[in-house]
């Protein structure tokens, strides 16, 4: 029997804003515990939210930017349950007029594109966080995240498999780093998963029972937990038993999916409209001011980099996947002229160094003044290319300036013809055999001149100047 | 020199002609309260720093247009360092880190605020005997129920002990006791006085409003507690009229809706007889009584006890043990401290309404229930709004009736709810009303409701003032009527 897997993801974004949805709070992240918390996220007797517009602006940007539906009047919920770590016993969400409906967006997968359809982005405020291990047969509450406000993008069933679904996240995390709405730092929790699965067979029209798999905060464990309870499901169809509803945990120690609670034990949440606020509307002119200061996103900057700057495609397609890959691209360039040298080095050995040590280029030493200036350097003939990657590697470990690291090690390179000549001189004369050989039709040891010069000087000789020299002494 | 049953106009007065030192004021205030300890009317007092802002009053007189006047508050405002409440056992420890927006507004404008009163528990009930710290007796007699919520607001003004308490109402939590208890008692439209830091029972009907002795007093509170205030969005950004201007107005000419749905038969014919009375009284002022339609008025009190019910089962659920109030003591598990917290922290009333609300908005009920009480919620207020078209304001009785016997409601919540039909659809429009003192039924007072178009409380303001300078009923206290 064959299947297929139908999946849907609902992934919360942090949004950045400097205060909480509902209170002046602060949203940053690793504080002290409890010490980012107001009256208002304490939930205090008598308190009132008072919704936060940037949260709004930055949400609409993401519906204009998946081409959805934005609800100039939309209003809020309340989400009602209990927990230690939900101040007020009600989450305010957005549940029957959220702000951003009926988008979409392109995902590609190695096998294919695809588009995938978004249903519907809501504003809704955090909860705090329970800490389980710090105090002996106790759990602390940490407010500090409490009220921070989230977008919670909601796909449709359309993802057919674990692949899909991490390229999918993928893409709206590149979107949403692009639209400078959330940092996209997984490890932070600021993008958080839960997983819609089940399956069905090939060709059936009517969904399966779905299994909700619970805030997954990274790609791997996206895939894992997928791809594992795909397999779990169809064990029980074919076992003879059926998925039932629930909302399964993934361990990602184990890799397994574990069930938490079934459809029968889940909450009803007693949704209605929250009675202390009124709807948000967003004015006309504030919807076209969002949209005239749209950045640019991926999509466009890969085609400006081709049309306008001459990058290759396959170059234009590497830079312009992350945001902050491509501020690095520009602002390097804007401190040169040579951008396709820029665009070479960042797909090149960039890229290497990046994957080897699988950081970000933000959390590298290298910025985009040094870059710029090593790239300048190999343009005006100060070092090579060779060099020049002694020096980035320099820069790497260092962060020092590409013009102190070349004089520190003295690495200029050669220019004075006169010295490179009498360098050459000296080889020729030291290597009668190879010379002869050479002139009887051995082209290939004209490379073995080239190399004994590169090693007298260090590798600071001007390749093109060698070849000139060796050429003329040679003939 | 004594303020005992005096206006905050006398009071001013007073202290503006030097007749008595502020310190004086507030010292009568705490005899007073210990004189009628009986009445139960307080929960918490602020003797010391009441008494420290009245000598600083005597020290530097700053002129303010309510300073040194002595105001209770209803112990569900939040006042900082002040322990606040609500009348529930499970915020007996709460003392706020910040004060309610209306409680600052009434001290910035000179208000000393002299402790706070009980109440019924989380503002649920009639007859302030769901307080966990007990009942409140009505100055008006022994084992007379003061009404409710604000059963100690209204009794602490009733018995002369101060001019002016604050008070909140939700379906007639300032009109019916200050019916019950011979005082003058009004809520604003919904918006117009902040929400921030009244203790949330049903956020879409809660507002607060002031208590007094006249309905000029009223307008002097009203003028200091309202104000836009950014940190309630439902606050109303309207501009806020002088409350005072209007209250001379003659009424020739003015037109007063009457209810012609309203059943007055299960009324007593006394009731029914000062209503008449009062009636004719506003005629003899110069205004003409109009028959109204409210077709929908009888929907009033189910559909409150859908509306209110759903949103305090979800406001009350801040109250769970775990951040503030009181805790039960070594739960074994989460779940057990949430249920003994709250099993102990509230009142039979409050779980009940929890219940309610609960139900009403639980999967597969809320389209029958909630949902349809708003339906109904918009059309009561259509009603109002087609009447208002050629009228100025609607007149009620306040109550049934005058006080009733403590207990005598107790074990039928359906009759105690009854209690609010004819406030409870000014909390469902959101429109502002009155209570003002209009008979006497066996040395029990009777109120009658005076209801406005939205914004317009300087219309009810000025009947209100205008029947109590053609009338004595307000100078009626429970010693005897006032000089």
């Amino acid at each position: 029997m064959s299947w297929e897997t139908v999946i849907g993801l609902e992934i919360h974004v942090q949004l950045s804003t400097k205060s909480k949805l509902f209170s002046g709070g602060s949203t940053e992240f690793g504080a002290e515990s409890n010490t980012h918390v107001d009256l208002i996220d304490m939930g205090l007797p008598g308190v009132l939210p008072v919704a936060n517009k940037e949260a709004f602006y930055k949400a609409i940007r993401f519906g204009l930017a998946t081409g959805a539906k934005i609800n100039q009047e939309s209003s809020f919920d309340r989400k009602n349950y209990f927990y230690p770590d939900l101040p007020k016993g009600y989450q305010i969400t957005q549940m029957t007029k959220p702000i951003v409906e009926k988008g979409s967006i392109k995902i590609a997968t190695d096998e294919s594109e695809k588009v995938i359809n978004i249903t519907r982005a809501h504003l809704e405020e955090d909860a705090g966080k329970s800490i389980h291990d710090l105090f002996e047969g106790k759990t602390g509450v940490d407010l500090n995240r409490a009220g921070t406000p989230l977008l919670e993008i909601v796909s449709e069933p359309e993802i057919s498999n674990a692949k899909e679904a991490v390229a999918y996240f993928k893409a709206i995390r590149q979107l949403v780093t692009f639209l400078d709405i959330c940092d996209g730092n997984m490890a932070q929790g600021s993008m958080r998963c839960d997983v819609n699965v089940s399956i069905r067979k090939s060709g059936d029209k009517k969904l399966g029972t779905r299994a909700e798999l619970k805030n997954i905060n990274s790609f791997k464990f996206i895939e894992k937990a997928i791809n594992y309870e795909i397999d779990r499901q169809i064990r029980v169809i074919e076992s003879g038993e059926s998925v039932v509803q629930e909302t399964r945990l993934y361990d990602s120690e184990k890799n397994e999916t574990r069930s938490m609670r079934s459809k029968e034990e889940a909450n009803d949440y007693r949704y209605f409209p929250c009675p202390d606020l009124l709807p948000v509307v967003i004015s006309d002119k504030e919807l076209k001011d969002i949209k005239n200061n749209l950045p640019e996103l991926p999509e466009e900057k890969e085609n400006r980099y081709i049309s306008e700057i001459g990058l290759e495609e396959s170059e234009a397609k590497i830079i312009s996947s992350s945001k902050t890959m491509a501020n690095m691209f520009e602002e390097a360039s804007s401190k040169t002229d040579d951008a396709k040298l820029i665009a070479k080095w960042l797909v090149g050995d960039i890229s290497a160094l990046l994957n080897k040590d699988n950081i970000d280029i933000e959390e590298s030493n290298l910025t985009p003044e040094n870059f710029g200036k090593l790239i300048k350097r190999i343009s005006d003939n100060t070092i090579s290319g060779k060099i020049a990657k002694s020096v980035l590697e320099e820069i790497w470990e260092s962060g020092s300036d590409v013009d102190e690291i070349i004089k520190t090690k003295g690495l200029v390179q050669i220019q004075d013809e006169s010295i490179l000549e009498e360098i050459a001189m000296k080889i020729v004369e030291s290597n009668p055999d190879q010379v002869a050989a050479y002139k009887s039709g051995k082209d290939k040891l004209f490379g073995f001149f080239v190399g004994q010069v590169m090693k007298e000087t260090g590798g600071k000789a001007n390749p093109k100047s060698v070849n000139e020299i060796l050429k003329k002494l040679l003939k | 020199m004594t303020i005992k049953y005096k206006t905050i106009k006398e009071i001013k007065n007073m202290i503006s002609q030097k007749e008595i030192s502020n310190k004086e004021i507030i010292k009568e205030v705490f005899d007073q309260i210990q004189e009628n300890e009986h009445l139960n009317a307080f929960i918490t007092l602020n003797k010391e720093a009441a008494l420290k802002k009245s000598e600083d009053l005597d020290n530097n007189p700053i002129d303010l247009p309510l300073a040194g006047i002595p105001i209770a508050q209803k112990d569900l405002f939040c006042t900082k360092g002040l322990r606040t409440t609500c009348g529930s056992r499970i915020l007996n420890n709460f003392i706020p880190p910040y004060s309610a927006t209306v409680i600052e507004n009434l001290e910035n404008a000179g208000c000393i605020s002299i402790g706070k009163t009980n109440m019924d528990e989380f503002a649920m009930g009639s007859s302030n005997e769901t307080s966990f710290f007990g009942n409140v007796e009505n100055p008006w007699g022994k084992n007379l129920v003061p009404g409710g919520s604000s059963g100690g607001s209204a009794a602490a003004v009733s018995a002369g002990i101060v001019p002016a308490a604050s008070a909140t109402d939700t379906g007639g939590s300032i009109r019916q006791p200050a019916s019950l208890c011979g005082i003058t008692g009004l809520k604003p439209t919904y918006g117009r006085i902040s929400r921030w830091g009244m203790i949330a029972f049903a956020s879409s009907l809660d507002q607060a409003g002031p208590m007094a002795r006249t309905a000029e007093d009223c307008a002097l509170l009203l003028n200091q507690m309202c104000s836009h205030d950014k940190k309630d969005t439902t606050s109303l950004d309207d501009a806020i009229p002088n409350f005072e201007e209007n209250l001379n107005q003659p009424l020739k000419d003015k037109k007063i809706g009457i209810v012609k749905d309203l059943d007055l038969s299960s009324l007593d014919n006394e009731v029914v007889k000062v209503y008449e009375d009062s009636l004719k009284e506003f005629e003899a002022l110069g205004a003409s009584l109009i028959d109204i339609s409210l077709p929908n008025l009888s929907l009033s009190v189910p559909t409150y006890y859908v509306v209110a019910p759903a949103e305090c089962s979800s406001n009350l659920s801040r109250f769970d043990g775990v951040k503030f109030g009181r805790r039960s003591e070594d739960p074994k598990d989460l779940e057990e401290l949430y249920i003994k917290s709250r099993s102990e922290g509230f009142g039979d009333e409050v779980k009940r309404r929890i219940l309610i609300g609960s139900y009403v908005l639980s999967a597969g009920y809320y389209d029958a229930y909630y949902k349809k009480a708003q339906q109904v919620r918009r059309l009561i207020k259509n009603d109002f709004d087609k009447a208002f078209s050629n009228i100025d304001v609607i007149m009620t009785p306040t109550t049934r009736g005058p006080a009733f016997e403590m207990g005598s409601k107790g074990n039928d919540p359906i009759q105690m709810y009854l209690e609010d039909l004819f406030t409870i659809s000014a909390n469902l429009a959101g429109l502002p009303a009155i209570s003002i003192p209009n008979g006497n039924i066996d040395n029990k007072p009777t109120g009658i409701q005076i209801i406005g178009n939205f914004l317009d409380e300087s219309s009810i303001l000025n009947f209100a003032h205008m029947f109590q300078t053609s009338t004595n009923w307000h100078k009626y206290t429970p010693e005897g009527v006032k000089e």
